[in-house]
């Protein structure tokens, strides 16, 4: 089954840390992506902008209302999401290990449906 | 207490000295909304961070450390006021408050209404229009950023004794703002706004604008300008000006690695190598404008953010969309009549109609602007264009007159140079 592990935390705190601090968080990153698309269960990734450039739409009175900022006002934010096959969700538990503790939340949820996207090669966001 | 504590496994102490700096514009607006004080609630911050790099090594990072630092300088603040009157009267005040439950209480204030209308009376204390624009800067810089005085002393290349005067009296001039606590009218808090975002941007361009890179502390300005306008966003998430402001000055930001070369000289946009932008600034400042603009209240600074985000879109210097920037240029003439947004329009007039068209419309400035480099080296680009080498050569002179910068002059003289062929 396919695993998420959706990344909370606060904006700054990334940009708090030494640039040591963040090449180590970095390289747990990266290492994990090789690992996952190494073992090819690795499902779509994104990190997202920072949630300053969000917008909120909700219906008022039947009509879509757009309203600037993220839907939650909280200091903690979704920055980020992981998706890959796992057989389990010890295993998927395993994984999220791999990435950096301590500087975000992660909360582990089975998907229930997804699509792998139909993207041209200029939208690739790398 | 233990509850809104943890231990966070990356600490050191670099990343101590990060939270303090990151929770100090939030924590000095609560302290001195409380002191009602500028001078106690910088002792009482500075006492806070002391505390905190005692106890945070071995206790762990609090889960809010602005909360933690905010509680922990409140009482820091009373214990020195009592320390300071107990000659003359005791103060019947409770006894400061534990941490724990009370950090979490404090947390979420930090988010309420009136705590963003005191971050931002703490910067607008700073603009106060009786302050220059440097003592303006030297002052956010000093309180709201928590530069020490030496390091602003250097930046702006004053003798320190000389930069913590000119603070004091500063200080002394702004203190009407803190002492007024009222909850600002909606027109109030939009002046007050509009005068904070242009002191941000003063900083973001003295750091921006100092090329060369002698002076280290100026471009960390720029990272500052950012981060302040970021809280402000967070703060005021529907306000067009400032997500313009934001995207301008991320805008620039991700070219700044591409505006100096090897040497130090500045690299004009139409030379950079692009592949040195920071594409993901670019796309956060893009997104910014294009939120801000849907509002459909086009401000000077969502305007000069767009035009920054069509030349990030370019690929390349000549597919650059000249035609949208004339047309934004003509947006921010209506917005500020300026003859500086006159003569950055004829550029891109130069592109779109040709130079002779646009020569024709600079003839009209030469009386206001004819102590300004830059119309004279744009009158010789255009001239140069048109292969009118004499007139060129004389306007590349004339802006060598009005006293140009190493970089300018260098660049100047490759024009010349050019000519000469």
């Amino acid at each position: 089954m396919l695993y998420s592990i959706l990344i909370f935390g606060d904006d700054e705190t990334f940009g708090q840390l030494s640039a040591a601090e963040q090449d180590a968080a970095m390289v747990k990153h990266t290492g994990l992506q090789k690992i996952l698309s190494d073992a090819s269960i690795m499902g779509p990734v994104a990190k997202l902008h920072n949630s300053s450039t969000a917008v909120t739409v909700r219906a008022q009175d039947g009509v879509a209302l757009v309203t600037d900022g993220p839907f939650a006002e909280t200091k903690e934010q979704l920055l980020g999401f992981y998706t890959m096959e796992c057989a389990s969700m010890e295993e998927a538990i395993e994984i999220a290990k791999q990435l950096p503790l301590g500087i975000a939340t992660l909360e582990i949820r089975p998907v229930e449906w997804f699509h792998g996207g139909v993207l041209s090669p200029a939208a690739n966001g790398e | 207490m233990a509850a809104c504590c943890r231990l966070r496994p990356m600490e050191s102490e670099q990343t101590f000295a990060r939270y303090l700096s990151a929770a100090r514009p939030r924590a000095m607006a609560a302290l001195t909304r409380y002191f009602r004080a500028v001078d106690i609630s910088e002792d009482a911050f500075q006492e806070a961070c002391v505390r905190a790099i005692k106890s945070w090594p071995s206790k762990g990072v609090p889960r809010d450390p602005t909360a933690w630092l905010i509680l922990v300088g409140r009482n820091a603040g009373v214990d020195a006021l009592r320390r300071r009157e107990r000659d003359r009267t005791l103060l019947e005040e409770p006894a400061p408050a534990p941490l724990g439950d009370l950090e979490a209480a404090y947390a979420e204030e930090i988010d309420t209404s009136d705590f963003r209308d005191d971050v931002l009376r703490l910067l607008f204390m700073c603009c106060h229009p009786e302050l220059s624009e440097q003592d303006q800067l030297a002052l956010a810089l000093k309180i709201v950023v928590g530069f020490s005085v030496a390091e602003i002393a250097r930046a702006f290349l004053v003798k320190p004794k000389a930069m913590e005067q000119r603070i004091t009296r500063a200080k002394r001039k702004a203190a009407s703002v803190i002492a007024a606590l009222e909850t600002p009218s909606p027109a109030e808090r939009a002046t007050r706004l509009n005068a904070v975002l242009t002191m941000l941007y003063l900083l973001f361009n003295q750091g921006y604008s100092s090329a060369g890179g002698a002076l280290h502390i100026r471009a960390s300005f720029c990272d500052e300008a950012i981060r302040l306008t970021r809280l402000l966003l967070t703060l005021f998430p529907g306000q067009t000006e400032v997500m313009g402001l934001l995207a301008l000055c991320l805008l620039h930001n991700a070219r700044r690695s591409a505006r100096q070369d090897a040497a130090g000289s500045l690299v004009p946009l139409d030379m950079q190598d692009r592949t040195l932008w920071d594409r993901s600034q670019i796309a956060e400042g893009q997104v910014l404008v294009e939120k801000a603009l849907r509002h459909g209240r086009a401000g000077a600074f969502q305007v000069q953010a767009a035009i920054a985000a069509v030349h990030c879109a370019a690929a390349s210097a000549p597919q650059t969309d000249w035609e949208e920037i004339e047309r934004l240029y003509e947006a921010l003439e209506a917005l500020t009549p300026s003859p500086v947004i006159t003569l950055n329009r004829l550029v891109a007039v130069s592109k779109t109609r040709g130079p002779a068209q646009a020569l024709k419309g600079l003839q009209a400035l030469g009386a206001v602007l004819d102590d300004y480099l830059y119309f004279h080296s744009t009158a010789a680009a255009f001239h140069g264009e048109l292969g009118q080498w004499a007139e060129a050569r004389d306007a590349y002179n004339k802006a060598l007159s009005l006293g140009p910068s190493d970089a300018e002059i260098s660049y100047i003289h490759l024009r010349l140079d050019e000519l000469e062929k």
